[in-house]
């Protein structure tokens, strides 16, 4: 029997949903009936709108695709001028105040607080410089991701951008591929260092050379099925097929189409490709894809670069890790990737990075996967005025490994899903890390992953320490409490965490992880990294080497921040809550 | 009076009559020697697997994990409110729960 979802994606989905949510955004929040909420918020999604968790009801998160993580000149400064007018709620983060923004983990943009009425208002501006809601979140392609430099990236074998650009434009309110049985995330990655991730995504097009009538001819190989979800991560199968650029959306297309025509609409549980993949396995896959999907005889996979992959990876092979520093381009010019710490940046900040990507580049900024930006399109000469720009000072080219290292997804603040506090929590983890604790030495690349749940949006399970919200009692009471998860990584052979260590209180972790590394120092063979040291060690032994205990770090979030309307409201309680409220931020409670 | 009952985000939160009444990331004590070996498990909510209603009570079957054992595992039926005059009463979750049994699947 089909699910609620499905039945409410049959009745109205994909595009039509956008004229009922600017109706009733212009009558307003009590517009929408009582009893229609659950398939409104449902379908809202499909338009980049989340509803926020328990407590901030009428309160939306509001997430903007930008393909490949590429902000063209002059949308930055939209994105912050949003941000600044609409994303303000009724109380202050104590680290990052009032008006941020978020760069994700998929190369988007997310923003809080966002009220149903200003919703209008807000897709005319962003739809003004060329941006959209549209897909952000729902049942069908969502951003697409690749390498955040393509086309500027010295080394790259293949330009994958204008492919990326080109699958965005024609899956992109294509209504054959506009309902499918679940989210649809695609990496398109032409360069050397596998920065796409492609094995953490339903669809992966990766770099490869094929010989086809005596030519050697650039283009991607396919992976399926890989994805970090639900305690059930999987690495994307290889289905050996190569596409040239040409073919690439035609053939994507038709893996889309096979899903969503093949995929599970009975339980949402098992609908990502992942577990249709598990059931046919790469062979079939591959068999029904060519035999219903596809008109003419697809290539056997060409020779790939996954040898040569160093993005995420925690090896030291010579290629990039992430894209924070300076670079030059093949042009001659220069990007500039900032550390972004949790990938939250003030709105002040944000107007300050359009200006200086303006000022110094070509107003183009790009979002990594790793919650950075990127200034590109710097001439040489312009190199040092823009380091001594302040902007640089808390965004730096040169951070300090423990902030450079740090990615961490929504948590309780806003998230349904989450089970503990996340983007604060990383930042007091990572100052008091810096502070506190030395790297061995050479250690310039130590990637902590937080993750509220198992949604794993911060993607854990491929950092070096991998964190996962849980709760235990400490002295009888309940606290938040943290998975540690150890030696995860992508590169030639991905690999996921080991969980070594349980339900660790959260004010104990940033001690477990300093006496992680001072035991790593000591057992440290010559100068291998962090990953092949967990490696060579086994589970057991990895458990001991991490020794849980309380320093001199205070958690101010021990209680369950999930019961909070709000963890940094003065009274946080629910009751507290303001929402919902109608467009002007007036609480409606009082007419409930 | 018909109830909607509806597991949504992932298994995240249970919604009644569209609203949202119970979520992950609470601590439910309650008795099932085949949940694990401890003879009063403590275990975090991790995700909603079923709803129901049993009579006036809505139960839930949930993924999740023992916080003094360890162990991962998807309960039997567990009340977690019931419906009076229409609308959803939050039972007392913080203390033992106590499975009726029974239960109409509706999800």
């Amino acid at each position: 029997m089909p699910t609620d979802v499905e039945n409410w994606k049959s009745e109205v989905y994909g595009n039509e949903i956008r004229d009922h949510l600017l109706e009733f955004a212009e009558q307003g929040w009590d517009s929408i009936p009582e009893d229609e909420h659950d398939e409104w918020f449902e379908r809202f999604k499909w338009w980049g709108l989340y509803h926020q968790r328990n407590g901030q009801e009428s309160y939306f998160m509001m997430r903007i695709g930008t393909p490949n993580g590429v902000l063209t000149p002059g949308q930055t400064e939209v994105v912050a001028e949003v941000a600044d007018e609409y994303a303000r709620g009724p109380a202050d983060n104590p680290i990052f105040g009032d008006g941020y923004v978020d760069w994700t983990t998929r190369q988007s943009i997310q923003l809080h607080w966002i009220k149903l009425e200003d919703i209008p208002e807000i897709f005319d501006k962003l739809e003004s410089v060329g941006l959209s809601t549209q897909q952000a979140c729902g049942d069908s392609w969502r951003n697409i991701v690749g390498c955040p430099v393509a086309g500027k990236d010295k080394h790259e074998h293949v330009d994958a951008l204008p492919v990326a650009m080109e699958l965005n434009e024609e899956y992109k309110g294509n209504e054959d591929h506009s309902n499918l049985p679940r989210k649809w995330k695609v990496s398109v990655t032409g360069c050397r260092e596998g920065c796409g991730q492609g094995d953490i995504n339903d669809l992966a097009l990766e770099p490869a050379t094929k010989e086809i009538d005596g030519d050697e001819v650039k283009g991607f190989n396919i992976r399926v099925g890989g994805g970090l979800s639900r305690n059930e991560p999987r690495l994307a199968r290889d289905i050996d097929v190569f596409v040239t650029p040409e073919q690439a959306p035609e053939v994507s297309g038709a893996i889309s189409a096979l899903f969503r025509d093949n995929g599970d609409r009975e339980n949402r549980y098992n609908a990502r490709i992942k577990f249709l993949m598990d059931e046919w396995g790469p062979e079939k896959f591959r068999n029904v894809l060519q035999e219903e999907y596809v008109d003419y005889e697809l290539e056997t996979a060409g020779e790939d670069l996954r040898s040569e992959y160093s993005y995420n990876s925690g090896y030291a092979n010579g290629g990039h890790s992430d894209h924070v520093g300076i670079h030059e381009q093949p042009d001659g010019n220069y990007y500039v990737g900032l550390d972004v710490l949790v990938g939250r940046m003030g709105v002040d900040d944000t107007k300050e990075l359009a200006r200086v990507a303006d000022e110094y580049g070509s107003g183009e900024v790009r979002v990594t996967q790793r919650q950075n930006v990127i200034i590109t399109d710097v001439p040489e000469e312009k190199l040092d005025a823009l380091k001594s720009e302040d902007l640089l000072e808390h965004y730096s080219p040169d951070p300090h490994p423990f902030m450079r290292g740090s990615v961490a997804c929504t948590g309780t603040e806003f998230c349904s899903l989450s089970i503990v506090e996340t983007k604060n929590r990383q930042v007091r983890y990572a100052r008091w890390l810096k502070e506190n604790v030395e790297l061995p030495e050479g250690v310039e690349d130590f990637h902590i992953h937080l993750s509220g749940c198992t949604a794993s949006c911060a993607q854990p399970q491929i950092a070096d320490v991998s964190l996962r919200g849980m709760k235990t009692r400490k002295d009888g009471e309940p606290v938040e409490a943290l998975d540690i998860g150890l030696g995860g990584g992508l590169g030639e052979n991905p690999n996921f965490a080991d969980w070594v260590a349980q339900r660790i209180p959260v004010d104990e972790v940033p001690g477990a992880i300093e006496n992680l590394l001072a035991n790593f120092e000591d057992e440290r063979e010559g100068d291998e990294t962090f990953r092949e040291f967990v490696e060579r060690t086994d589970e057991e032994a990895l458990a001991d080497l991490v020794e849980p205990e309380e320093t001199s770090y205070e958690d101010p979030m021990m209680h369950n921040t999930k019961m909070t309307w709000y963890p940094y409201a003065d009274d946080d309680s629910m009751d507290a809550s303001p929402a919902p409220t109608d467009g002007e931020g007036n609480s409606l409670q009082a007419d409930d | 009076m018909a109830v909607a009952l509806r597991i949504l985000d992932d298994g995240a939160w249970i919604s009644v009559n569209d609203h949202r009444e119970v979520s992950v990331s609470e601590l439910w004590r309650f008795v099932d020697p085949t949940f694990c070996a401890c003879t009063l498990p403590d275990m975090v909510v991790e995700n909603f697997i079923e709803v129901g209603v049993d009579g006036r009570t809505v139960e839930v079957r949930v993924y999740g994990q023992c916080i003094a054992c360890g162990e991962k595992s998807t309960t039997e039926w567990l009340p977690v409110g019931r419906i009076v005059d229409g609308e959803f009463r939050d039972i007392d979750r913080e203390s033992v729960l106590a499975p009726t049994g029974v239960t109409e699947h509706q999800e």
